[in-house]
């Protein structure tokens, strides 16, 4: 219990959601008799969600700015079906409509983001209308048709790594892809942490650090040997490698760079943000149209992956992406979330679908356990607010984590030390 | 004490040694009040003095139980739990920020809460009626269905007293009654009091406007630090404003001041003839042409009853963060400068370390480290990436240098006590290197030793040849700190005083008059 305390405790606050991730993993392969963690599945599970994972990205920073996006679905369907018509009537090849979807992806993030950032109305409300604009002119410009997207394009949404090298049973690139993560991984653990004692902050001790890397490793080779041994042809899907880049990407931005900072101050509390100088309308302006643009990749990659597109394409996703960020420990408040919280949330709703799925429970069920764990998950972060602390991470660590040092309330010097200090 | 209190004079209320302490403060300590029924009896007293900790406790804002003593009214003792409760017995008090709601009309928020009803249904023709009859009782020819929002704050005060006439109020509590109005809206409100007084409705008045209450008032009780002090009769004491500010401020100074010895330089920081506008009502100006100049290694002190515009003349210099901006000069070494936005007030040089800590100088989620930097991320930062490193050994030497009590930089700020968190923000505006640094209350809410500590770190930072500015309600510490004075009253500059010329009794005659210093 104490080796666990440590391990756990401290603010590593994912690794609750991460605990109750795993869990969940193991529930299911115990209960759908070992069909949960299979290369099919797995793949299948990745594939189908890598859209719903790369909104929450973009939501989470939306949310931590204190707004909200409610018209991911709409404006993924708008610049998948535009997309698709302009590759189909003008014949541009499939890199063209990439560029052509992220640019209207931008348009779209800038008329809303205009509205929010610089008018200054909820972005509730802007991305309603949003919702509901970009949603008629997906049918509207589509004709409420289906287009289909030639192969060239579906490998977006459907591709796999091709094989190289020699045979070795495996696929080549999804193990190299593997190797390069854990040791990615274990050198940041390390770099981090030479850091840190540098500076003279509080570390780790040794054995809870090569524990912690122990099991992130062994899950990412556990990852990839089941990605490596998929049915022929199929290896790490194309949408995972679009979603680890962009989760390194973003994630680096949240948490390393002055824009990340920006957005979380905003979040925390705008008007001390204004007062230190930030310049609170470009940040919201920004995560807004962030949000469009990482709503038009999703978009394309689901045309890619349905091979056409339709009217009817990203129907709910907004609520999925909204979800998968609160799970992951996000405040409704603004200022709190992270970006792998939000992924491992979004997983948890995945693994929570396809579990459920495997066991052959109705569409009906599945959705009410699914709006249970949401109310459940938020339910947790308000009581916490409460109490507090931050989030659900920290009632699910509570018995985990260390008790926080309750500093005195009079921790000021008094007088009469200072004096007999300064004579 | 001077009680001329006979027995014949039936008293409305008594307040018997009230006492009353939050964690760690004692705000009110055996306080003893009279209010002879009938009169208008004024409080009068500094800021923080416990004027309004006072009326709280009488109004049931802190319930019976919270405090210890007695409060009699209409000769029993009285136990209330909340306000409705001593609404109930006829004492209502109106506060300084007015509880009305914008949007409804003047009848609709003289009944709030209190509508009258035919079978369960808002009788509105019965409501108008009397909403009628009350308005012209308060001398108020609006039209009742006019939404608050369109009349002026005057009105609105009086619509407010219209409201506490329909609980047949018996004890009206008036806390600065007058601070947002002009002065013939003022003189109306006076009148009205004093009306009010004839028709037998006793009221007690808080106000820092001193001619206003040698005006009106017939007893004043002064409180000092938590102590009711003495009790005067206007009349029979022959009270002028003089006498009030000597029983106000009449204390020995009790926090300490590091030595410093002043190196002051040249003229580096001038404002002139700056005029701003209120942000939500168009015609009222909060600060009206006012102009000032900070030399180099001076401490500068600003001093004003609340609400007189200091912040708002700080926060309005700084970047426009407060206002509407009207007109005025910014001088920065004798070239002007135009300071849009807090980006460009920071980057000429300034700093505004802000009196509202909790709502306006801190994100609670940060921890130490973040917020200390927060200002200043270019200079920790290489391609816009933050240099976690840099940002950890900055937050580490200016936790070690201003003596923050915390386990690590990585401490929440949320956790920190008052004066620590002080020392956080002072952090974040010293790594911003400003030449001019504005403290907004830079030691409200903290203990005495906190204070003595900040105290230190400011005449340091005079002494690096920077210019600080200082703005405090409390007088002492205006006058233990300060080079040079100004004093604001109504959102004008009343008057400068060199440190020695500037007594508590000369600032505060400045604080309460539109007169020029004599």
């Amino acid at each position: 219990m104490n080796a666990l305390k440590k391990l756990f405790g401290g603010n590593t606050r994912q690794f609750g959601m991460i605990f109750a991730l795993v869990a969940l993993i193991v529930f299911f392969q115990i209960f759908t008799e070992g069909r949960t963690l299979t290369p099919g599945n797995v793949i299948n599970l990745f594939n189908g969600n890598s859209y719903i994972l790369i909104l929450a990205i973009g939501m989470v920073l939306v949310i931590i700015a204190g707004h909200i996006d409610l018209s991911v679905g709409s404006v993924a369907a708008f610049v998948g079906v535009t997309v698709a018509l302009a590759i189909r009537d003008w014949g541009i090849p499939w890199y063209m409509g990439v560029l052509l979807g992220l640019g209207l992806g931008a348009l779209i993030g800038a008329w809303q983001g205009f509205w929010t950032a610089y008018v200054g109305i909820p972005a509730f409300i802007v991305t309603l209308a949003g919702m509901l604009l970009f949603r008629g002119f997906n049918q509207f410009v589509g004709k409420s048709n289906t287009i289909p997207v030639p192969q060239d394009f579906q490998y977006l949404g459907s591709g796999y790594l091709p094989e190289v090298g020699p045979n070795t049973g495996y696929n080549n690139l999804t193990l190299l892809l593997g190797l390069i993560a854990v040791a990615f991984v274990v050198y940041g653990e390390l770099r981090a942490r030479r850091n840190a004692k540098a500076l003279g902050a509080e570390v780790p001790e040794g054995w809870v650090m090569a524990t912690k890397l122990i099991l992130i490793c062994g899950a990412i080779l556990y990852a990839t040997y089941l990605f490596a041994t998929g049915r022929p042809g199929t290896s790490f899907p194309v949408p995972g490698l679009i979603l680890a880049v962009l989760v390194l990407i973003y994630g680096f931005i949240s948490s390393k760079t002055v824009v990340g900072r920006h957005i979380y101050a905003v979040g925390g509390n705008r008007h001390a943000a204004e007062l230190s100088g930030v310049q609170s309308k470009k940040v919201n302006f920004l995560v807004m149209m962030n949000m469009s643009i990482l709503a038009g990749l999703a978009g394309m990659i689901f045309v890619g992956r349905s091979t056409a597109s339709g009217p009817f394409d990203g129907v709910g996703w907004e609520l999925d992406a909204i979800a998968a960020v609160f799970i992951g420990g996000a405040a409704v408040t603004g200022g709190v979330g992270t970006v792998i919280g939000s992924i491992v949330g979004g997983l948890v709703m995945a693994v929570l679908n396809n579990g459920l799925q495997l066991l052959g429970v109705g569409a009906d069920l599945t959705q009410i356990i699914k709006g249970l764990v949401l109310l459940a998950a938020v339910a947790f972060d308000v009581y916490n607010k409460t109490q507090g602390k931050k989030s659900i991470i920290g009632m699910m660590m509570k018995n985990f984590g260390r008790t926080p040092t309750v500093l005195q309330p009079d921790e000021t010097t008094k007088t009469k030390e200072v004096i007999s200090k300064e004579v | 004490m001077t009680t001329p209190t006979t027995q014949s004079e039936p008293l409305i209320l008594e307040m018997r040694s009230i006492t009353k302490e939050f964690p760690g403060v004692k705000a009110l300590s055996n306080v003893n009040l009279k209010v002879k029924a009938g009169e208008i009896h004024a409080i009068c007293g500094e800021n923080g003095a416990g004027k309004s900790t006072l009326m709280k406790v009488l109004s049931g804002v802190y319930p019976y139980g919270s405090y210890s003593g007695d409060i009699i009214y209409q000769n029993e003792v009285q136990q209330f739990k909340d306000i409705r409760a001593s609404e109930h017995a006829g004492i209502v008090i109106i506060h300084q920020e007015l509880a009305l709601i914008p949007e409804l009309s003047i009848t609709e928020n003289i009944f709030l809460g209190n509508e009258p009803t035919k079978r369960g249904v808002i009788d509105w023709a019965e409501a108008r009626r009397r909403s009628l009859e009350l308005l012209a009782r308060v001398g108020l020819r609006d039209d009742p269905d006019t939404p608050i929002k369109e009349i002026g704050v005057g009105k609105q005060q009086l619509v407010e007293i219209a409201k506490a006439l329909n609980k047949s109020v018996k004890l009206l509590i008036l806390d600065e009654p007058t601070a947002a109005l002009n002065e013939s809206d003022s003189q109306h409100l006076l009148d009205l009091i004093l009306g009010l007084k004839a028709k037998g409705i006793t009221s007690i008045i808080i106000s820092h406007k001193l001619n206003e209450i040698e005006q009106i008032a017939d007893s004043i009780t002064i409180i000092r630090d938590g102590k009711s002090i003495e009790t005067l009769n206007v009349k029979a004491d022959g009270v002028d404003e003089d006498r009030i500010i000597k029983g106000m401020v009449g204390r020995t100074l009790e926090s300490r001041f590091p030595d410093h010895e002043p190196k002051i330089g040249e003229v580096f920081f001038e404002v002139k003839n700056w005029t701003v506008g209120h942000p939500q009502i168009p015609d009222r100006l909060v600060c009206k042409n006012s102009s000032f100049y900070v030399r180099r290694g001076e401490i500068v002190g600003f001093a004003g009853l609340m609400g007189a515009g200091r912040t708002e003349l700080a926060r309005s210099v700084f970047g426009r963060s407060y206002g509407r901006f009207i007109s005025g000069h910014i001088y920065v070494d004798g070239k002007e400068v135009h300071l849009h936005n807090v980006r460009q007030a920071i980057d000429a040089g300034l700093g505004y370390v802000t009196e509202d800590r909790k709502t306006l100088g801190l994100n609670l989620l940060d921890d130490i480290k973040t917020t200390t930097v927060s200002a200043n991320l270019k200079k920790i930062s290489k391609n816009f990436v933050v240099d976690a490193n840099k940002e950890f050994a900055v937050a580490e030497q200016y936790r070690k240098s201003l003596r923050t009590k915390a386990p690590t930089v990585q401490e929440g700020v949320a956790k920190l006590s008052g004066g620590n968190q002080q020392k956080v923000v002072l952090a974040k505006w010293m790594f911003t290197e400003p030449e001019l640094l504005i403290l907004d209350e830079p030691t409200r809410g903290i203990d005495v030793g906190a204070k003595y500590e900040i105290y230190g770190i400011i005449q340091r930072l005079a002494n690096q040849g920077k210019g600080v500015i200082v703005i405090s309600s409390e007088l002492p510490e205006l006058l233990g700190l300060s080079d040079r004075i100004y004093a604001i009253f109504e959102g004008a500059i009343t008057g400068v005083l060199n440190k020695d010329e500037a007594t508590q009794e000369s600032l505060m005659k400045l604080m309460t008059s539109s007169r020029k210093a004599a």
